[in-house]
C-alpha cells in the first residue's frame, strides 16, 4: 500500500509505531524481568523495588543451586523422554489416521472421519478418563501421559487437509510400482508434508513440554515428576528451601529464593525458546489451516 | 470444526451386493484399514470407554464394583448437584469468566493486527509479530508462578502501584481481583498468537481496492472503514461464533495453580470443582455427574455454534 505522506498521515504513522513498540514492551517486559532477576545476586533483588531491566548485581549462584538439584534433574529426563517418545508417537498416529481420513474410495472412511469429530463436540469427562487410565495399569507411569494424549483430533484435522491438497499422481505412481499405502504415507508422503509435519512437532511437542495438569492427575511417584511438576512445587507451592535444602544452607536459600524462582522458569523456558525461531516460518501455515478448516 | 454430518455411502438396496462391494472394499484398501486400526484402538481406549465409563455419574460407583457391578442410583448426584449451594457459583464463575474473556480477549488480537497492517516496514512488523508469540509458547506453570510472583504484596506490580500512590495488596487473596488478572493474562499469552489469522486474512485483500479508493480519495480512515473491516468481517464472525461455543471451557490447568479457598467465591469454575471433589475427595459419580453436565452443555453450545457457522460459511459464499 502507498500513501501520499500528509500530516495526518505521518502523525498516524508515530503514533501507530509508538503504539506497537509499547505492546511489544508490554509483552516482552515479563520475560525480561524474569531473565533479569535470575542473574541477580538474592540481596540486591530483595532490595530493589519496581521494574527491572537488567540484573541487580550480576550473581549465578541461583543457577548453581538450581543446577546442583537432583528433581531438576529427573525432571528434564522424564520431560525429554515424554516428549520425545510421545511427540513421535503423535506425528506417526496423527499422520496415519490423517492418511486414512484423506482417502476416497474407502467404504468406512466417513465413519472413521465421524469417530474422530464427534470427540472435539463431546468428552466423557475428567474423572472417566482417569478411572479408565487406571484401568489399564497406566497410573503412575510416563506411559500414561504419552498415550493418553497419542492423537490430537485438531492436528489431525490440520494434517489431512494437507494431505488432502498433495497431488493423486504422487502416490498414484508409486502405487504402480507396487508400493503400499505405508510405504505410500511414509516415504512419498510424508516426506512432501514437510511444513504440515514440522508444526505437528511443534504443536504436540510444546504441549507436552508444558503440560503439567494430567501428569499430576497421574503421576505419583516423585521420581517420575516430568519438570513441569517440579517447577509447579517451586514457583506456584513456593516450596523453595525445602526443595533446595540438600544443596544450600538454610539463610542462604532464604535469601536467594526468588532469584532462584527465576532461574528454574528461565531454565525451563529456555529450550522452548531456542526451537521456537527454526520452526516459526512453518507453524504460521498450520495455524491457517487450522483455523480455515476448523 | 468441519462438518460432522455423515452420510454413509449409499451402496444399494441390495444386500449380496453390499456385502460382496464390502470385501471388495476390504480387500482393496487392506493396508488403508490396518493402518486405521491403531487410530481406532486409541479413539476407544481414551475416548469412547471414558463416554461409557461416565454411566458412573447414574450409579453409586466404588472402585471395588467396578462400573457394571455398581448399583444405580439414577439422577441422585444430578440433583444434589443442581441443589447444592455450589452449583450457582461455579455456573456463575464458568460464564462470567468466559464472557469477560471474550468480551476483552476477542478484539485484542483484531486491534493489533489492523495497527500491524498498517505498518509499512516488514522488518518492524515481523520483529513485532515475533516477539509477540513467544507467550504463547511458555509453559503454564511458568505463567501462573510469573502471575503470583508479580502480584504478591512486595511484587513489582504493587511496587509501579505504589510509587503512583496506590494501595499495595496481595491481589490473589482478594475475589474482586480474580477475573481481571485471569482474562488481562489470557489477552499478554494469546494475542499475538492471534493476530495469526488475521493477518492472513488482510494479506488476501486485493490492493486493487486500495488503490481505486486512493484513486477516489479516500484517506486511511476510510479505507479501514470501507475495504479493511469488510473484508475481515466473515472471519471475525466466524471466530466469534466458534468462541461462543467454547462458552463452558473455562483454562481450568491455569486456575487450578491460581486459585485458594479464599477466593473460590470467583475463581471456582465447574472443572476445577469436579476436580477437587473427584480427584481430592475421591466423589467419583459425584464430580462424574458434574462433569457430565458440563460436557452436554458444552456439546450444545458446539453444536449451535457449528450449525451456524456452517450456515454463514455457505451464505458468504454465494
Amino acid at each position: 500500500m502507498k500513501y501520499k505522506a500528509t500530516i495526518t498521515g505521518t502523525t498516524f504513522d508515530v503514533i501507530n509505531h509508538a503504539l506497537l513498540v509499547f505492546v511489544t514492551v508490554l509483552t516482552v517486559y515479563p520475560l525480561i524481568h524474569i531473565a533479569a532477576a535470575s542473574f541477580s545476586n538474592g540481596f540486591r533483588l530483595m532490595a530493589h523495588q519496581g521494574l527491572i531491566f537488567w540484573p541487580q548485581g550480576f550473581d549465578l549462584a541461583a543457577y548453581r543451586a538450581v543446577f546442583r538439584n537432583r528433581n531438576i534433574w529427573t525432571g528434564y529426563r522424564n520431560t525429554l523422554f515424554m516428549v520425545g517418545v510421545g511427540t513421535a508417537l503423535n506425528v506417526i498416529l496423527t499422520a496415519m489416521g490423517a492418511y486414512v481420513a484423506s482417502r476416497k474410495n474407502v467404504f468406512w472412511q466417513k465413519p472413521f472421519m465421524f469417530m474422530i469429530i464427534f470427540t472435539m463436540f463431546f468428552q466423557g469427562g475428567m474423572i472417566p478418563l482417569f478411572l479408565q487410565v487406571r484401568a489399564l495399569g497406566l497410573y503412575n507411569s510416563l506411559w500414561s501421559l504419552i498415550l493418553t494424549f497419542a492423537i490430537s483430533a485438531f492436528n489431525l484435522i490440520i494434517m489431512r487437509t494437507y494431505f488432502q491438497g498433495i497431488p493423486d499422481s504422487l502416490e498414484e505412481s508409486a502405487k504402480m510400482d507396487g508400493a503400499n499405502d505405508f510405504v505410500v504415507l511414509f516415504r512419498i508422503i510424508m516426506p512432501v508434508a514437510k511444513p504440515v509435519v514440522a508444526t505437528m512437532v511443534l504443536f504436540y511437542g510444546v504441549t507436552r513440554w508444558n503440560g503439567y495438569f494430567w501428569a499430576m492427575v497421574f503421576i505419583r511417584n516423585r521420581a517420575l515428576y516430568p519438570l513441569a511438576l517440579v517447577l509447579r512445587e517451586i514457583l506456584v507451592m513456593g516450596t523453595v528451601s525445602e526443595m533446595m535444602g540438600g544443596s544450600v544452607t538454610a539463610t542462604d536459600s532464604e535469601q536467594i529464593a526468588d532469584s532462584i524462582k527465576y532461574a528454574t522458569a528461565m531454565v525451563a523456558t529456555i529450550p522452548i525458546l531456542c526451537v521456537y525461531p527454526f520452526l516459526q516460518k512453518y507453524f504460521v501455515k498450520g495455524v491457517m489451516i487450522g483455523s480455515l478448516k476448523g | 470444526m468441519a462438518d460432522i454430518t455423515t452420510s454413509a455411502p449409499s451402496v444399494l438396496t441390495n444386500r449380496g451386493r453390499v456385502r460382496v462391494n464390502l470385501r471388495k472394499d476390504f480387500i482393496r484398501n487392506k493396508y488403508v484399514y490396518l493402518m486405521a486400526l491403531p487410530v481406532v484402538v486409541f479413539y476407544v481406549l481414551f475416548h469412547y470407554m471414558p463416554m461409557y465409563g461416565a454411566i458412573i455419574s447414574f450409579k453409586q460407583f466404588s472402585p471395588a464394583q467396578g462400573i457394571m457391578g455398581s448399583p444405580w442410583v439414577g439422577f441422585q448426584h444430578f440433583s444434589d448437584f443442581f441443589q447444592s449451594f455450589y452449583f450457582w457459583r461455579v455456573l456463575r464463575n464458568t460464564v462470567v469468566i468466559s464472557l469477560s474473556n471474550l468480551v476483552w480477549g476477542f478484539p485484542a488480537p483484531i486491534l493489533l493486527a489492523l495497527l500491524l497492517n498498517e505498518v509499512r516496514s516488514s522488518t518492524f512488523k515481523r520483529t513485532v509479530q515475533s516477539l509477540t508469540y513467544i507467550p504463547y509458547f511458555i509453559s503454564v506453570v511458568v505463567i501462573a508462578g510469573m502471575i503470583i510472583d508479580f502480584t504478591q504484596t512486595r511484587g513489582v506490580i504493587n511496587d509501579v502501584v505504589a510509587s503512583l500512590g496506590g494501595q499495595r495488596v496481595n491481589m490473589l487473596q482478594r475475589p474482586g481481583h480474580f477475573v481481571p488478572l485471569y482474562v488481562i493474562s489470557e489477552i499478554w499469552q494469546q494475542v499475538g498468537w492471534g493476530t495469526i489469522i488475521y493477518l492472513a486474512a488482510l494479506t488476501s485483500i486485493d490492493p486493487g481496492l486500495y488503490e481505486a479508493a486512493t484513486i477516489d480519495g479516500a484517506n486511511r480512515a476510510h479505507k479501514l472503514w470501507h475495504i479493511t473491516l469488510p473484508s475481515i468481517a466473515p472471519t471475525i464472525i466466524i471466530l466469534l461464533i466458534l468462541r461462543m461455543g467454547n462458552l463452558m471451557t473455562v483454562g481450568y490447568e491455569k486456575i487450578i495453580l491460581l486459585y485458594n479457598p479464599g477466593i473460590y467465591e470467583t475463581a471456582d469454575v465447574i472443572s476445577t470443582f469436579v476436580y477437587r471433589r473427584g480427584l481430592i475427595d475421591l466423589a467419583w459419580s459425584y464430580s462424574t455427574a458434574v462433569g457430565l453436565f458440563n460436557s452436554v452443555a458444552n456439546f450444545t453450545f458446539l453444536l449451535t455454534a457449528n450449525w451456524i457457522s456452517t450456515r454463514m460459511k455457505q451464505t458468504s459464499l454465494f
